[in-house]
């Protein structure tokens, strides 16, 4: 029998029960779609991971404190009190090919402003944190070195704070106060909206590292320095010169230290991205072997509710082989329909999120062509035993079931 | 002339259980091409175990079976798959149409097992003709559930006859219909038969089995008579009689 005659009967035939076979695919269509849908958004995320590195010249070089590799993430990157001013200092002066650092010192308080109050995180830094960045001033002015030299009780917020602090109105010239402490606002960032790691780039305080340290959190020790390389292709010299000197400068055997790139950054990042995107090809195989197991049952059902119908097939001349291929194409039809259209929810599912969140995402072409392939293997894997049982039916006894 | 069926000392036992159940004990027949047989017999006299075994839907547990000239009992499953698709056409007392599935599709059905395949417009026009010839070319697109008892077996007539097999097999083939529609259906049988074809069916009426040219009759497995039909009647005829005989009570 040809196969294009036997997938019509196969469309027929689930046509025939079309809630049943919705119902049989929706294994399929959850699995698959969801694996679809999560993809896309850790591919997306990777991919803009990827963009913003690009951007950045992939120029920059952050020092943490403590190290990554033994205790020290313990209490969190960069909490360990081993990094100095003093240090942030040393990297300018004694690495060649630095173009700029900064020292950072972040701390979360509660801000109060306008007779209102919000937590946000309070981030002390150079003046050259800005550009290192490449984040932008929309109102007002970044603080000055001597602003930083000078303690300046001076602080530049992002649009979070400034929405809960001065909802519509112009939070430049107001003051803000940090542990009783006023700062005067001299500045407003640019929006940034969130990060790829889904925090709110818009919820701080920018205060000169000077004035956090001795001001507000009354500390000797930073957080991490901030460093930019000259050239995108000195910045392994760099992460190499901070390590030895910070090394000597601390006479430590194991380093206390950890020294990164942003493109390690970025690769810790998507990394992450992609243990994800393990752990859903793990949670949607799960599912597909449910799905499979979903259609092996109707499959069977279908069998033996239509044992009359394979008597008289066989009875007029159908072979065991024009039978198995028969009842195989309805499965493999079924489970390739749940395919697409999982396929087709999990792009849309991906897009609403794209739509929502601002997130970008894209569907990898080879994560299409895998989930249609594995839906379709699944309705043969499945489909196999029924339609084998079915083909070994007796046309006598078939033809006598009731 | 060669005989289409041949029949050397076929034995049928069924093992169930604890008893055997011979239902074939030696049957040896010939029938030749052309010819119209009624196998009679009573209830459990091992007809339709025959019919099965001559339709190849059976294997006989005993004897030799000749189909055409060629010995059917050593054949594997698919070789007689192939043999009931091209040379056989079966009519069964309970239609065996498939449901929700129009008259010409289930006509198509044979075709679509072919070795050799036709193309779709060849498909559907041999299954118009096939109608046609059995009188319901108008019907094609019923579904079974929209046609009457009668033609419904029209149907599985028609689905039987699109290989152009050489022999028809039909058990009971009017056990279910009242007895006007068993003389139209028996009129199909006649014209088609009329036509050359081979025909083999089980009744155990007796006044269908005179509409057929020789009555074989069982018992307990075996052949009791065999004998030629004297003054056969024409379904042609007694349908107009009985018409006529409708119009009287009426006019009474
Ligand atoms: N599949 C079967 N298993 C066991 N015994 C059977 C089977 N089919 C028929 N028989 C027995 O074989 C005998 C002949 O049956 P059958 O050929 O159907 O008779 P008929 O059609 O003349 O009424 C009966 O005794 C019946 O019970
Ligand atoms: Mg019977």
């Amino acid at each position: 029998m040809r196969i294009f005659a036997t997938l019509r009967l196969a469309v027929r035939a689930l046509r025939r029960n079309k809630l049943r076979s919705l119902l049989t695919m929706l294994g399929i269509i959850i699995g698959v779609g969801s694996v679809i849908a999560a993809v896309s958004i850790t591919t997306g995320a990777t991919k803009q991971v990827e963009d913003r590195v690009a951007s950045l010249g992939q120029n920059i070089v952050m020092v943490y404190s403590g190290n990554f590799n033994t205790g020290g993430t313990r209490g969190g990157w960069g909490s360990a009190p081993t990094l100095t001013v003093e240090d942030a200092e040393a990297i300018r002066r004694e690495v060649p090919s630095v173009a700029a650092t900064s020292p950072e010192v972040r701390d979360q308080y509660q801000v109060l402003g306008n007779g209102l109050n919000c937590n946000t995180t309070i981030y002390g830094e150079d003046v050259d944190f800005l550009h290192i960045r490449s984040w932008n001033i929309e109102e007002g002015v970044m603080f000055t070195d001597a602003d930083v030299r000078s303690l300046a009780k001076v602080a530049v917020i992002g649009r979070t704070v400034a929405d809960q602090l001065f909802p519509n109105q112009n939070p430049v010239g107001e003051t803000i106060r940090v542990r009783d402490i006023p700062f005067k606002v001299v500045g407003l960032l640019e929006q940034k909206g969130f990060s790829v790691f889904g925090r709110d780039q818009d919820d701080l305080v920018l205060v000169p590292y000077t004035s956090h340290m001795r001001r507000v959190a009354r500390r000797t020790y930073i957080n991490n320095v901030l460093v930019e390389a000259a050239t995108p292709e000195s910045i392994n010299q760099v992460q190499a010169d901070i390590t030895s000197l910070l090394k000597a400068r601390h006479r430590s055997i194991e380093p206390d230290f950890t020294v990164r790139t942003q493109l390690e950054v970025a690769q810790m990042a998507t990394a992450t991205a992609k243990i994800m995107s393990v752990l859903l090809a793990a949670i949607a195989s799960v599912s597909l072997i449910v799905g499979g197991i979903g259609i092996m049952n109707i499959m069977l059902v279908s069998v033996t509710e239509r044992t009359r119908e394979i008597g008289i097939r066989m009875a007029v001349g159908a072979r065991a082989r024009d039978i198995l291929v028969q009842f195989l194409i309805e499965a493999v039809t079924l489970s390739a329909l749940g395919g697409l259209i999982g396929i087709g929810l999990g792009m849309g599912a991906s897009k609403i999120v794209a739509y929502s969140t601002g997130w970008p995402t894209l569907t990898p072409f080879s994560w299409v062509g895998i989930a249609s392939l594995s839906s379709a293997v699944v309705g043969v894997i499945s489909g196999f035993y029924p339609a084998w049982k079915a083909s070994k039916l007796d046309p006598i006894d078939a033809l006598r079931y009731e | 002339m060669k005989p289409v069926i041949q029949l050397k000392d076929i034995q049928k036992t069924y093992h169930t259980g604890e008893v055997d159940v011979h239902a074939v004990r030696g049957v040896s027949l010939e029938i030749m091409p052309g010819e119209f047989v009624a196998l009679m017999g009573a209830s459990g006299s091992g007809k339709s175990t025959l019919m099965n075994t001559l339709g190849c839907l059976d294997r006989p547990t005993g004897g030799t079976y000749l189909l055409d000239g060629t010995d059917v009992s050593r054949l594997d499953r698919d070789q007689l798959a192939d043999l009931r698709n091209q040379k056989i056409g079966f009519i069964f007392q309970g239609f065996n149409l498939l449901a929700r599935t129009s008259a010409i599709d289930n006509v198509v059905l044979p075709m679509l097992y072919l070795q050799h395949r036709l193309s779709m417009r060849e498909q559907q026009e041999r299954a118009l003709r096939s109608l046609d010839l059995v009188g319901l070319g108008k019907r094609a697109d019923h579904h079974p559930n929209q046609l009457s008892g009668g033609q419904q077996q029209r149907v599985a007539i028609a689905r039987a006859l699109v290989n152009q097999p050489a022999l028809l097999l039909a058990d009971e083939p009017t056990g279910n219909l009242d007895s006007q529609t068993s003389i139209e259906i028996m009129g199909v049988f006649q014209k088609l038969n009329d036509q050359g074809i081979t025909i083999v069916m089980v009744t155990h009426e007796l006044d269908i089995a005179r509409y057929t040219k020789r009555n074989v009759i069982l018992r307990d497995g075996k052949i009791l008579s065999d004998t030629p039909v004297p003054n056969r009647l024409d379904a042609g005829l007694e349908l107009s009689r009985l018409k006529q005989a409708q119009e009287a009570i009426k006019l009474a």
